[in-house]
């Protein structure tokens, strides 16, 4: 839904260089030719985070009609959606498990992807069936592969068996939340992987060759030369996937269910109130959701500095 | 290139990409220039038109809904219909479209079959709703559900006249009316039995049992008997979903209280509802229930007790003609029997089930659904249904058919259940009641919460919901 969406941050002004003033009559052409796209992106993005915005604050009381056992619903205007939700102390546990997802799927991603873009960098044997292999689970659909690890965390099933131990994924607790961060590390640390090697294919050879010569240890090519190098495309896959997981859903819904404190997300909140025809606390949530994800970004972006048009590694003049 | 460049931006939907993108699109189109100001003018329209269609839709939604108020009583549209129905555990639903769709090719009925897990089915039921969509003609509604559809006006009123309502068994039928007005027609009907190892218990020599008491001194009998070593005592559904909500209804049924009395005041910190959940927890502490069974669904459970690991399981009858199979999928076939569920001082009462059938407000063809709600729902084809599925048919008569009886020995037994079988509680937030059992029985089962706590918390919770009218 819209919720996910961030806003748009700034003003491009600063992406066309000054030469543009040397076509200065092309202007009008220019924004001419933009703004059938600004519409539709207002009509698909605006319209929606707005009237989101605008049921946050509709407050609806019902009543049932004595007579035919219809629902009667008043609505009005106000903050009361906005009150319930920060009083009630449903507000903090979904913010910690969304939190806590991002953190901990997110860092396990980032180590195994880059590993995974190591190994897929490297010239050797069947290197296209390794890197065709890496895909597949980023190739599968997020409700799919719930339902795969669902099976898969079964109280009979294979983790069990190869544990040796009965263990409770889908319960509440611990290990549910681990089971999800599980999930999802599988499923998208190949993804940044696939960034993290596009990243890694245009350093040049010759930067390696150098290090050679000048007898560096692997590790100190790696930290040095690698990693700096890579840095733009691997800041770009990490805000990426905050983003994402910051408004899981599917996953913990699909592989442990709904109403599980230990999973639930502020996305299944907002769903659940949802489904609970409650639609404008439903909308609060989305939007104290929105705004969350919305500052994480930013600090994300004032921090590292990702990259995302690809400037900072073409030298225009 | 490292370097990061200071001014950043968010990736989707910015500004940026759009600038990016056209700036891709007028290049391309450089070969073949056109006049300035057609593109947006023609792309103004568009939007213009989607804008008006979306608004004209709307209107246009609300205006039918408003016409033909009249329902499928009057309706005289036939045509196509779907049924929407939650996973079909038995495989035999389609065979039964495909007899009517033989019978009336131009009024073919598809069947969309939704998740296995009630609150999933409903949450589906509800989107439609709540989109006005026509996707879904029939619907093949939990008894719970009807009350909350029809105060919504999702669903239509239906004829009962029209119906053999006279036929049935009376509670049954009354969880498709509200408000004195009958909006759902029985489908099937469901009450809980207690499957049981009937090998094992007369090795052990050892009875069915009537109360908890007897169900686990039999189940001590049972383990200390070779085969019996560590087998599973007791298993019912536990997940936190719907199906806990039920065998907790039925505990505290069983126990002589209710969850909701008739006056709808929430009776959850009574001594009898303490006194079933306590079953239940102490089950969970003292091994009588495995501990897997916290996270079992319907499935789950029938897999344990097919393949041998549960000595009686608190089930469905659909797990009759599953368990019963020959073909090499249960281990247990032949081996087991059927009471009624036991209770704190004799036998217990089982929470009523089943499926209701009613049309959807928003339904195309209501003439047509209407028809197909009279041929699914009639009596040969409840008969049809519990010979292939072994679903309990709403009908009295064929409880007593002795042919009937001799195929399905536990007709009785279910008959039994169902006449002393209680609803779950009538609310229209619904969500919201069994959300609040849910949330504290779930607590008192894992051990997190005691059982006077989880009872005070639900009684506040499930109080609340119930006055949310």
């Amino acid at each position: 839904m819209s919720v996910t969406t961030p806003t748009p941050v700034r003003k491009t002004t600063s992406s066309r260089p000054a030469r543009s003033s040397r076509r200065a009559g092309t202007a009008g052409l220019a924004a001419a030719l933009l703004s059938p796209t600004l519409l539709v992106l207002l009509l698909v993005i605006g319209y929606p985070v707005v009237a989101a915005l605008r049921l946050s604050f509709q407050v609806s009381s019902e009543s049932i009609d004595p007579d035919t056992g219809f629902k009667v619903t008043a609505t009005s205007y106000g903050a009361d959606n906005y009150a319930s939700v920060f009083s009630d102390d449903r507000l903090l546990r979904p913010w910690w498990n969304t939190t806590s997802f991002a953190l901990a799927s997110v860092t396990l991603e980032v180590l195994i992807g880059v590993a995974m873009a190591l190994v897929m960098h490297r010239a050797f044997r069947g290197r296209a069936l390794v890197r065709a292999a890496v895909l597949v689970p980023w190739a599968i659909p997020t409700a799919i592969s719930g339902m795969l690890w669902k099976w898969i965390f079964n109280s009979q099933g294979v983790a069990n068996e190869i544990l040796g131990a009965q263990v409770l994924w889908s319960s509440d607790g611990f290990q549910a939340w681990l089971s999800v961060v599980i999930a999802d590390t599988w499923k998208t640390a190949p993804f940044i992987g696939l960034l993290v090697l596009a990243g890694l294919q245009i350093i040049p050879g010759e930067l390696y060759e150098a290090a050679r010569v000048d007898g560096a240890s692997a590790w100190r090519v790696f930290w040095r030369i690698t990693l700096p190098l890579v840095r733009p495309a691997l800041v770009v896959a990490v805000l990426f996937r905050l983003l994402d997981v910051l408004r899981m859903f599917d996953l913990p819904y699909v592989l442990v269910g709904p109403r599980k404190h230990s999973v639930e997300t502020l996305s299944m909140i907002a769903f659940d109130e949802m489904t609970n025809l409650r639609f404008g606390t439903a909308a609060a949530y989305a939007t104290v959701l929105f705004l969350y994800v919305a500052v994480v970004a930013l600090a994300f972006v004032k921090l590292f500095g990702a990259d995302l048009i690809g400037r900072g590694t073409r030298s225009e003049t | 290139m490292s370097r990061p460049t200071q001014g950043l931006h968010l990736p989707m939907n910015s500004e940026e990409d759009t600038v990016s993108s056209s700036r891709i699109a007028v290049g391309a189109g450089q070969g073949r220039p056109k006049p300035p100001g057609a593109r947006p003018v023609r792309a103004a329209a568009v939007v213009a038109a989607v804008m008006c269609a979306s608004v004209l839709s709307a209107c246009g939604g609300s205006d039918s809904s408003d016409t033909d108020a009249g329902g499928p009583e009057k309706s005289q549209d036939r045509g196509p219909i779907t049924l929407a129905s939650g996973k079909d555990t038995t495989g035999t639903l389609q065979g039964q479209l495909d007899r009517w769709n033989k019978q009336h090719p131009d009024q073919k009925v598809t069947l969309v079959e939704l998740p296995e897990s009630a609150d999933q089915q409903r949450q589906q039921f509800i989107q439609n709703a709540q989109t006005k969509s026509d996707t879904y003609s029939v619907l093949n509604l939990d008894p719970i559900w009807v009350a909350e559809f029809a105060a919504n006006q999702w669903i239509d009123e239906l004829p009962a006249k029209e119906f053999p309502l006279d036929k049935m068994i009376p509670a049954v039928v009354k969880t498709g009316e509200y408000f004195g007005k009958q909006y759902a027609v029985p489908f099937n009907t469901n009450a809980g039995l207690l499957f049981y190892r009937k090998d094992l218990l007369d090795k052990a020599g050892a009875q069915p049992p009537t109360t908890w008491d007897e169900l686990k001194q039999a189940c001590e009998k049972v383990r200390k008997l070779p085969e019996g070593k560590g087998i599973g005592c007791y298993a019912g559904q536990f997940d936190k979903y719907e199906g806990l909500t039920v065998n907790f209804s039925e505990a505290v049924a069983s126990a002589g209280g209710s969850v909701v009395d008739d006056k709808g005041k929430a009776t959850v910190d009574t001594e009898a509802a303490k006194k079933g959940l306590q079953f239940l927890a102490d089950g969970f502490k003292d091994g009588t229930i495995p501990q897997q069974a916290s996270t079992y669904k319907e499935e789950d459970g029938r897999r344990d007790f097919q393949s041998g690991k549960l000595l009686f399981h608190r089930q469905w009858p659909y797990q009759w003609t599953l368990a019963n199979a020959k073909d090499g999928s249960s281990e247990v076939a032949g081996k087991f029997g059927v009471a009624a569920l036991p209770g704190l001082d004799g036998p217990g009462k089982s929470s009523l089930g089943g499926l209701d059938l009613a049309v959807s407000k928003f339904a195309k063809n209501k003439a047509t659904a209407l028809d197909f709600i009279k041929f699914f729902s009639n009596e040969a084809n409840a008969r049809t249904n519990l010979k292939v599925t072994s679903a309990a048919p709403p009908y009295t008569d064929l409880y007593d058919d002795p042919a009937l009886r001799k195929q399905f020995p536990y007709l009785a037994t279910l008959k039994e259940s169902l006449d002393t079988a209680t609803p779950r509680p009538v609310v229209v937030h619904y969500g919201d009641a069994t959300a609040a059992i849910q949330e504290s029985a779930a607590a008192a089962l894992s051990g997190s919460k005691s059982v006077d706590d989880a009872l005070a918390d639900m009684q506040k919770n499930l109080s609340a919901a119930v006055a949310a009218k």
